[in-house]
């Protein structure tokens, strides 16, 4: 019987030496070649090889971790997107962010999407959190994967923090006035840490342009490498928690 | 040698070369590492010191506030840019800071309540700075205000006055 024309069309794609160079495999038809496409691939090879069908149940982990991961790929995007118009400067930022409302195209709602998003995100990383620990998931063998966890909260929080100061409003100024004077009262490092965090003794032009730094290189560097981290233990630490039939806690193991 | 736990003869040679207690390999291995600690913490020493300003575009601590003659006796005067109040009581001049000590607010004089009040957690001073209400930890700190030679008040951010000084003109 001859394959449907789409089957020929892909196999007619990938029979080539581009695609070749790009995926080192022939096509996934056996769980040895399913295996190696999972494996040998950058993205992929975070996922299990296998599943089971119960732990892609909504009630398993109500998308919680995944729903974070998306938005912050999301918060990527639409950041990257806002950099293109604004200045970390003083005063050009506050214009700047006037002119994402009023002037540039859609610049509403990408600004919009950036602020909710990140607003929703913290939401569901506490959701997540909260979910994984009255599961239990912060039992052996995962105690090293909740210490990522807290990781990526602390940075989630930071991010959090750091973009509140960049549209220069009120709001802002003021907020981070109080946040690095709440810094300050830590015992003996406070005053030099807040000097740092601010490039000075006032929240001024060295202030903006470091937080900008920070929230749009440094933290999510470190956010993205615990990323990795994190979905990386998820499988050695053997899957998802899931609760058995009869109650008792079980995990799913790679390919089980 | 007959003891079987013994190294063969030819490693046994090479430490008794190392008459110290250490070989060659061992030598530069230790010399390696700490060369690599060394510099890592010198990295690490001058970026801490290269991210640290050495010179701040920020307003000037020591400035000019105007002549006496500008102040009524007993009025608190707001300078905006400056976040200092000028008290002038009966015997004199004192220059408070206007930023609350409990988060860094910029308080305001109240004159209805007689009181110098900051709008973010609700604290209250009396006009010399005297915590009378709220979070703040401390009273506001007094600011060492002088007369220069051409008349002009001269308050100095830098250098505390105790709160007993009141400069009398």
């Amino acid at each position: 019987m001859d394959a449907p024309w789409n089957e020929t069309l892909f196999e007619r794609l990938r029979d080539n030496w581009v695609w070749k160079s790009i995926f080192r495999r022939g096509p996934a038809r056996t769980n040895r070649t399913r295996s190696l496409a999972v494996f040998g691939n950058l993205l992929l090879h975070f996922l299990p090889v296998k599943v089971r069908e119960k732990s892609l149940r909504v009630r398993a982990t109500y998308y919680l971790g995944s729903l974070s991961f998306f938005l912050l790929l999301l918060l990527v995007v639409t950041g990257i997107l806002l950099m293109f118009y604004y200045h970390p400067a003083v005063p050009q930022a506050y214009l700047d962010m006037k002119d994402l409302r009023f002037v540039v195209s859609n610049g509403l709602f990408l600004r919009n999407l950036h602020r909710l998003a990140a607003q929703v995100m913290v939401i569901l990383v506490f959701a997540h959190m909260f979910h994984v620990f009255y599961r239990g998931g912060y039992k052996a063998p995962r105690q090293f994967n909740w210490v990522v966890g807290v990781g990526l909260l602390l940075v989630t929080l930071l991010l959090s923090y750091t973009g509140y100061l960049l549209p220069w409003d009120q709001l802002a100024f003021w907020a981070i006035t109080v946040g690095t004077n709440i810094i300050s009262w830590m015992p003996f490092l406070g005053r030099p840490t807040r000097f740092l965090l601010l490039g000075g003794n006032i929240v001024g032009e060295n202030a903006l342009l470091r937080f900008y730094v920070l929230h749009c290189v440094v933290l999510p560097l470190v956010g993205l490498l615990l990323v990795g981290v994190h979905f990386w233990r998820v499988q050695k630490d053997g899957g998802l928690m899931l609760r058995e039939q009869n109650g008792r806690e079980s995990s799913i193991h790679n390919g089980d | 040698m007959s003891d079987p736990h013994q190294p063969p003869d030819g490693a046994n040679q090479t430490q008794g070369r190392a008459a110290a207690g250490i070989t060659r390999r061992d030598f530069l291995n230790e010399i390696s590492a700490a060369a690599l600690g060394i510099s890592g913490l010198g990295g690490m020493a001058v970026t801490v010191n290269y991210i640290s300003p050495n010179v701040l575009f920020e307003p000037p601590a020591r400035f000019r506030v105007g002549v006496p003659e500008d102040y009524p006796v007993n009025s608190v005067t707001f300078l905006r840019d400056q976040q200092i109040f000028i008290v002038r009581v009966a015997e004199g001049f004192v220059a408070v800071s206007s930023v609350c000590t409990h988060l860094g607010c910029i308080t305001q004089w109240t004159p209805e309540d007689g009181l110098i009040e900051c709008p973010c957690h609700g604290s209250k001073f009396q006009r010399d700075g005297i915590k009378v209400a709220g979070p703040a930890p401390q009273p506001l700190p007094h600011f060492s205000i002088t007369l220069a030679p051409d008349g002009q008040l001269v308050v100095d951010k830098l250098s505390a006055a105790p709160r007993s000084q009141i400069l009398k003109v």
